[in-house]
């Protein structure tokens, strides 16, 4: 097999056009506007770079969901990593895209400008590694994911402990993927308007149920009768999982349905569940950029392992810093608007100097509209 | 001689002149290094076009090439690409002390061989040597003086015009990416460096109506075309599928989520022709890259942007390279 066996069909223009032909057919027996939420930042990324919204029939359309682990960072965790990063003797590892998200002091990137050691690592086993090469310097690993990165900072965590690595130490910022999905449609939070949201189903990120299987969301059709199809990031994909979708509406199903069979299972990666329960549990709040405060929806390291946890070793600021108040990004995210609507899209709030979570990363649905163009 | 280079070699006197010796004259010396005075006369130059550059890299040495040969062909590059045959060169080289001798001369050889191709000399030089840990190894800066020939100007751009690449994406970006992260793939990704005005020599033979030519090095094919369309006030619409990408980039691109088209080129660029010799153009462009390829036109469509074309038929913008070239998270 070769690489491009793994996604080159995923890509294929001719199955894109036929999918796109045989949704257009569907959808002609629908009654109304069907709008599906894809979760994940990566699908929205697909959506936008690919054009797909292009393709699709005008009843049919995307709301773009909170699933971009960088977006959603509260800016005083951001704010954590940076004075974590500027501290004597330390190198700070993170993944990728955290690098550039402006906190209330500044980036990442501005901390190294100033002389900080901040690394990215494309795995977090690569920190083992810094940390063996660097035995008088602290190595803090500022951990950021939905579930699909949880599992790695849980083995990383296993090997520290068992090769003894005493300068290691974690900040934890993972989170779930069922809870934000469930704050959306059904808030606890009284001040926030989540009956009047549009979302109407769900594309389920699959790289999350890889993990945590497709079981985490079956309480969206029970409960909130909203279907959810798990779909993988291709375009082939998407396409794909909003036939499913449309099929459902059409022929009067309600479940929860499986397009990324090539690795989603039911049960998901129990080994790599039990690596996530062993060491982490949930907080009872967590803060989302945008969102607000969500019950359940994160993990920290267990009291046990306190003593690799960073925000229990350092004094860290517990004050919340809130977003602009222009900012529409909770409205955004529940569908009720689209990223053009912002009276501060595109002027003050730009990929360079991000107001609101959604135009954080490129994984955002503001910025992905600001750098794609939106384009019918 | 010492192995490596010290501080005393920077310093002007019996240990500077002996590295200079022994390791730069005896590759690059020529009529106009032979003097050793504090500048050089050059003579007359028609038409002169004047160009600078300054090269740090890691790694130093990489599949395809070495800073000596980048910085050479690099400064080079620029001269062809506005249409002008390279001449004179000054050398800066920045050491850290420390640094390899023998990798030293290994740099000074490929410089040498780049310059060969170029038919262009050394024409006056300088080297510093700096303590351990204030420069990575080694920097070099090359300024170049070429003679016009034929004015290729970004200001001759018009709608209609066609849009060519010389050859496959990416290469050099990936080939250093790659080599960077210790990913080994089964066909190891060469660099494309490699001095252009070989190719640029014949396109001005031809005479034909080409308008602008810009080699497509930091920030790739991106940066080339949105430069151009907000410099035209015009649009640069490109059929995504037909910009050639080989599968090892490709694959390279994939894992660790880049997008071929903002990673660096050092010997492929970007031309602008007249819509009648388009076809002609590439027949030169393929004597030298088979992968050469018409990408696209320019129109008025959207000004100042560029689009891309999907094989499913969707368009999206292609924006302006930004930051840190990041991989995406999840």
């Amino acid at each position: 097999m070769e690489l491009r066996d793994f996604y080159e069909k995923f890509r294929d223009p001719e199955t894109i056009k036929a999918l796109a032909k045989e949704i257009e057919k569907e959808s002609e027996k629908l009654n109304g506007v069907i709008n599906i939420m894809e979760v994940c930042g990566g699908h929205t990324h697909t959506i936008m770079k690919y054009g797909l919204l292009q393709l699709l029939p005008e009843n049919i359309d995307f709301i773009h969901g909170p699933g971009c682990p960088v977006c959603i960072m509260p800016k005083e965790r951001i704010d954590h990593a940076y004075i974590l990063a500027m501290q004597k003797d330390t190198i700070l590892c993170t993944l990728g895209d955290m690098i550039k998200v402006p906190g209330s002091k500044g980036s990442l990137q501005d901390a190294r400008s100033k002389g900080a050691d901040v690394r990215f690592v494309y795995s977090p086993m690569d920190v083992l590694k810094i940390a063996t090469e660097n035995p008088d310097r602290k190595v803090i690993f500022f951990a950021i994911g939905f579930e699909t990165t949880t599992p790695m900072t849980a083995a990383l965590l296993e090997q520290v402990i068992k090769r003894d690595l005493k300068n290691v130490l974690f900040h934890i910022n993972h989170v779930t993927v069922a809870e934000v999905m469930r704050e959306l449609i059904d808030s606890r939070d009284e001040h926030i308007d989540s009956y009047n949201n549009r979302i109407d189903a769900f594309l389920g990120p699959s790289h999350v149920s890889v993990i945590a299987g497709s079981r985490i969301y079956e309480e969206f059709p029970k409960k909130y009768n909203r279907p959810v199809v798990v779909a993988g990031f291709e375009p082939v994909d998407v396409m794909e999982g909003v036939l499913m979708t449309v099929r459902q509406f059409v022929e009067n199903r309600c479940e929860v349905e499986i397009q990324y069979k090539r690795s989603v299972t039911r049960e998901g990666n129990k080994k790599a569940w039990e690596m996530i329960e062993r060491y982490f549990e949930k907080r009872d709040l967590f803060k989302w950029r945008g969102l607000g405060n969500i019950p359940k929806s994160a993990w920290k390291l267990k009291d046990e392992f306190s003593r690799y946890d960073a925000e229990k070793v350092y004094d860290l600021p517990k004050e919340e810093i809130e977003d602009h108040k222009l900012c529409i990004c909770g409205d955004i995210l529940r569908g009720m608007a689209k990223p053009t609507e912002c009276q501060v899209f595109g002027t003050a709030c730009t990929p360079f100097k991000p107001l609101g979570s959604c135009m954080v990363s490129s994984e955002g649905a503001c910025a992905a509209y600001y750098k794609y163009g939106n384009l019918l | 001689m010492q192995k490596s280079v010290t501080l005393a070699m920077g310093n002007g006197g019996i240990e500077n002149r002996e590295l200079i010796e022994k390791i730069v004259f005896r590759h690059l010396k020529n009529s106009f290094l032979q003097n050793a005075e504090d500048g050089t006369v050059l003579g007359d130059v028609k038409n002169a076009v004047f160009t600078t550059d300054s090269f740090t890299i890691t790694p130093l040495f990489f599949k395809g090439g070495d800073i000596g040969k980048l910085s050479v062909a690099g400064a080079c590059n620029d001269l062809a690409m506005m249409g002008a045959k390279p001449l004179f060169l000054t050398l800066g080289f920045i050491i850290e002390e420390g640094f390899g001798l023998r990798d030293f001369e290994r740099i000074v050889r490929s410089i040498k061989k780049e310059l060969s191709i170029n038919e262009a000399f050394i024409v006056a030089g300088d080297t510093k040597v700096v303590p351990k840990g204030s420069c990575d190894g080694i920097y070099i800066n090359v300024s170049a003086i070429g003679e016009r020939l034929r004015e290729f100007t970004q200001k001759k751009i018009e709608p209609n015009d066609k849009i060519l690449i010389s050859g496959d994406i990416a290469r050099h970006g990936a080939s250093i990416f790659a080599g960077r992260e210790g990913i080994e793939l089964e066909n190891e990704i060469e660099s494309d460096c490699s001095s252009l005005w070989v190719v640029v020599k014949e396109l001005i033979e031809s005479g034909l109506n080409i308008k602008a030519l810009r080699d497509a090095t930091r920030g790739g094919v991106a940066a080339v075309l949105n430069e151009w369309a907000i410099d035209r006030e015009l649009c640069f619409e490109i059929e995504e599928a037909k910009i050639p990408l080989r599968d090892e980039v490709r694959g390279i691109c994939e894992i660790l989520g880049f997008d071929p088209l903002i990673l660096a080129n050092e010997g492929t660029f970007v031309a602008v022709v007249g819509e009648e010799d388009d076809e002609k153009v590439l027949e030169i462009l393929r004597k030298f890259n088979k992968n050469a390829q018409i990408i696209g036109e320019v129109t008025k469509e959207y000004p100042k942007r560029v689009l891309l074309k999907s094989e499913w038929g969707t368009r999206r913008f292609l924006d302006m390279p930004s930051g840190e070239i990041l991989p995406r998270i999840c």
